[in-house]
């Protein structure tokens, strides 16, 4: 406990620089973009250029730039991500009710790449060069080829449109009352194939890292010395050499967070899944920078989470993680 | 170098690929001179119909191989140019990190980690969204969300690069760190850059492609990304619309995937028997 | 009846025109501890591979290893115990040391995990391993490299082999640990009346544990017998080159011999 504890410390310090960093960007971008706040807010409201300029005082945008930030960086402190003119409401309510939506979907997509794509690769990597390696090999190459979305277009073809075994998109049948386990199992028939599109890629990717790291265990000395205890085969392949080959795939979990919250843009729109990624869609077709800045600072938070998750799930798997601090 | 290049299948694969794509590139505007957006026939004719038109035509009777062959500039362009731009400013700013070292580097990673804390794909849409749709701001949003890569390769190799012998040297010699940063240590740290490339291109060529299917392309050019998002109105009546242009998507990237790995492959072999 | 007869074996590795072992002949009983002695590149190594089953499957063998009079091939850690000689390769990091010797009773003697572990508790004291009550939930890194040594001599001892192979297992050591992993394979082999191929550069060394020598140079056997007489007369000049070079040899020959009388 201690050690996710001095973990967690740790995290935050090297994650605060970083995410200050990130709302100086915002902030850059936001000056960047045409209009302002107050611009956002009267279009949805309406209102004159009297109201206007009041309003732009009263919330400090007539003061110098970097009055400006302190403003921006004082209410994003306080949990306030300004307003949304595509929706009217603020941009913080607006992303609460669709993050859940998002996460659902990226979890399941995540559980699936990464158990059948470290699973394959424990296959390919149980005998580096046999068969099953290249043919596994070449088919993870073209199925990390494919992109996402066309992926997605083309499921639907197959298994909404000609099968018409699940339905075309949305997360639930609107207005059908369900309730329970009912809707549960509703919820995860519309997940089908947006989390297969989104999943698909990264599974071809853990299955190559997980494969290429096997095949380096594979050549570190222990191993001869496990082969001398006459340990069965399986018993070297799954508890010594996949598990070493494991930790890489680990600290990938973490990296590729970032990368599936890009993804889950394109397939949230195939799909028409509510999450943030449509949201970010949606907030570009409205010209909303402000929604799309706050779905950025989002994920950024998202994506420090998810992190610091990992790094609790390696120390857990690596005994030698901060080792070197237990003994100072 | 090259022969051992054909020595591997990949090898072979990947650049016959890629030399049949750079061809049909080239020859676009031979072969297709009219404007691909323009109308060439009748709408949604089937593949293999009608001769001239063998791919069949989209909802406005806009030819799809000739959208294909015009498609593919864009992509190769465009994924080559952000490729080239994100492993530019990596190296660079990697050498200038790995070379500084100090609070220069400290500062310089801690932006890096800030670019890869935000997902590429949500900062690439931001910025065109702010800077407008236009292919040099499409290769720069690009490039935005993949030079940390790079930048990181580059700096690990700098640092065992800047204590070696003739780096020692230039700085007795007196050179300016610049100099020496730039002339000396980065030809030295690029091999290892470049071999991230092909991964830096593909993922390009697929993040255009995502960002014209959004709709967020150049709306002058015609493009694989824009043409499926195209075909996605008439999905259920000729899905053919959307899965061409993907599949030519997929065989260029496979195509830059085997490249890149015939290459790495051929590199170490040469390794193995020096 | 030998428990190991090794006759005309030669080894080449794949990729390499000279053999790395040529024409070597051997033979081990019950209970007997035998040196093999050599310089790097002397093949010393590539004989307790051979011996123990380890080769990598591309090296090409000749002549024939028997095991009690059989063809048949020695079982690896049921039959020969092995210790490498770097302590820190021979440990699995990221698995718990007492489930590393736990898994091979597992493996060799049937037994289920909990008795296994019991099992591996018992060998870890036999081992010494200081406080092995406290040091059974330990990780390799926590180790030091004698204490690593001790662990993987456990490991190789778990399932009672009736042969222990020791691959310059105390060369990466420094030397009061050496002395320390050097008196416990003395011990342990005594005790459970285990035969013992020792494979060292350190003539000395063998000298103190071995009865037999045999003295190999470029994958040749050029010397073999009795280590007192090794030792005392050896016949090969490349032998007495060898006991030249090392220091504390001759007063270890006047110690032995002293000792041989004494009997």
């Amino acid at each position: 406990m201690n050690r996710a504890l001095s973990l967690l410390r740790r995290r935050l310090l090297t994650s605060l620089p970083v995410f200050l960093i990130v709302i100086v960007g915002s902030f850059l971008l936001l000056e960047a973009a045409p209009g302002d706040a107050v611009d956002a807010y009267l279009v949805s409201v309406g209102g004159d250029a009297g109201l206007a300029a009041q309003l732009r005082h009263e919330w400090g945008l007539d003061r110098s730039a970097w009055a400006r930030f302190l403003t921006f960086a004082t209410a994003l402190v306080h949990g306030d991500l300004g307003w949304s003119v595509a929706f009217a409401r603020p941009i913080r309510d607006v992303i609460l009710e669709r993050l859940p939506n998002t996460l659902l979907l990226m979890g399941a997509a995540t559980a699936l790449s990464f158990g059948l794509g470290s699973l394959l690769g424990i296959v390919a990597g149980a005998r580096p060069g046999s068969i099953c390696d290249r043919v596994l090999s070449v088919a993870s190459l073209a199925i990390y080829a494919v992109p996402g979305f066309w992926l997605g277009l083309v499921l639907i073809v197959v298994f909404s449109i000609e099968l018409r075994w699940l339905p075309l998109g949305g997360i639930e049948t609107i207005a059908s009352s369900r309730s329970g386990l009912d809707r549960g199992l509703d919820i995860a028939r519309h997940l089908v194939l947006p989390v297969a599109a989104l999943g698909f890629i990264y599974l071809a990717l853990y299955l190559r890292v997980m494969r290429a790291g096997m095949a380096e265990v594979w050549r570190m000395d222990f191993v001869l010395a496990l082969r001398a205890r006459g340990l069965p085969q399986s018993r070297i392949v799954i508890a010594h050499v996949a598990r070493n080959a494991l930790l890489p795939l680990v600290t990938l979990l973490g990296l590729q967070s970032a990368s599936m919250l890009g993804g889950s843009v394109v397939i949230e729109s195939v799909f028409a899944v509510p999450g943030i990624g449509r949201l970010a869609h949606e907030a570009v077709a409205a010209r909303d920078v402000p929604l799309l800045l706050g779905i950025i600072l989002s994920s950024a938070i998202l994506v420090i989470v998810v992190n610091f998750l990992v790094d609790i799930v390696y120390a857990a798997l690596d005994p030698r993680v901060g080792a070197s601090e237990e003994r100072a | 170098m090259t022969r051992r290049l054909f020595s591997t299948p990949e090898g072979i694969a990947g650049t016959a690929i890629l030399a049949l794509l750079a061809l049909a590139a080239l020859a676009a505007p031979m072969l297709f001179p009219r404007d691909p957006l323009s109308i060439a026939g009748p709408s949604l004719l089937p593949p293999f119909h009608d001769p001239a038109h063998i791919l069949g035509t989209d909802r406005l009777g806009r030819d799809v191989l000739a959208g294909l062959f015009h498609g593919a500039r864009v992509s190769l362009a465009v994924g080559i140019a952000a490729a080239a731009a994100a492993l530019f400013v990596g190296a660079v700013v990697g050498t200038i990190a790995g070379f500084a070292g100090g609070f220069v580097d400290e500062a310089l990673m801690r932006v890096a980690e800030a670019f890869q804390i935000v997902p590429g794909f949500l900062l690439t849409l931001a910025f065109v969204s702010i800077a407008g749709p236009s292919l040099p701001v499409v290769v720069a949003a690009i490039a935005l969300g993949a030079w940390t890569g790079p930048a990181r390769v580059a700096r690990a190799e700098v640092l065992s690069i800047r204590e070696r012998d003739h780096v020692a040297a230039s700085r007795v010699v007196g050179m300016h760190p610049l100099e020496i940063a730039l002339r000396e240590v980065m030809p030295n740290a690029l091999p290892p850059v470049m071999a991230l490339s092909s991964v830096i291109v593909a993922g390009a060529v697929l993040t255009e492609a995502a960002l014209s299917f959004l709709g967020l392309g150049d709306p002058n050019r015609v493009t694989w990304g824009a043409m499926i998002a195209e075909g996605r109105a008439v999905l259920r009546s000729a899905p053919y619309l959307s899965i061409i242009p993907g599949i030519a998507l997929v065989v260029a990237v496979v195509g830059v995937y085997l490249f890149g790995e015939g290459v790495v492959e051929a590199s170490a072999s040469r390794r193995r028997y020096q | 009846m030998n428990l190991l007869a090794v006759s005309g074996l030669s080894v080449t590795y794949a990729g390499s025109a000279a053999p790395a072992l040529a024409d070597v002949d051997l033979s081990l009983t019950e209970g007997e501890r035998l040196a093999i002695i050599g310089e790097s590149g002397s093949g010393k190594t590539t004989l307790a591979r051979a011996v123990a089953g380890l080769l990598p499957p591309a090296a090409r063998m000749a002549g024939a290893i028997r095991w009690r009079g059989r063809e048949a091939r020695a079982h690896p850690g049921r039959d020969i115990g092995y210790v490498f000689q770097d302590p820190s390769a021979s440990l699995d990091p990221v698995v718990g040391i007492a489930r590393q010797i736990a898994e091979v009773v597992r493996t060799h003697v049937g037994l289920g995990w909990p008795a296994a572990m019991a099992r591996a508790v018992e060998l870890l004291d036999r081992v010494r391993l200081p406080d092995a009550g406290a040091t059974v939930h330990a990780w390799p890194h926590q180790l030091s490299g004698g204490q690593k040594q001790r662990v993987a001599i456990a490991a190789a001892i778990a399932a009672r082999p009736a042969l222990l192979v020791a691959d310059e297992a105390t060369s990466a050591l420094d030397t009061i640990v050496q002395a320390e992993i050097v008196s416990l394979i003395r011990r342990i082999v005594d005790e459970e009346r285990m035969a013992l191929l020792f494979i060292t550069h350190d003539i000395a060394l063998a000298a103190q544990l071995a009865q037999r020598i045999v003295v190999l140079k470029g994958g040749r056997m050029i010397e073999a017998g009795p280590a007192a007489k090794v030792i005392g007369a050896p016949v090969d000049p490349y032998t007495r080159t060898l006991i030249a070079a090392s220091t504390d040899v001759a007063s270890l020959v006047d110690d032995r011999i002293a000792r041989e009388d004494a009997r």
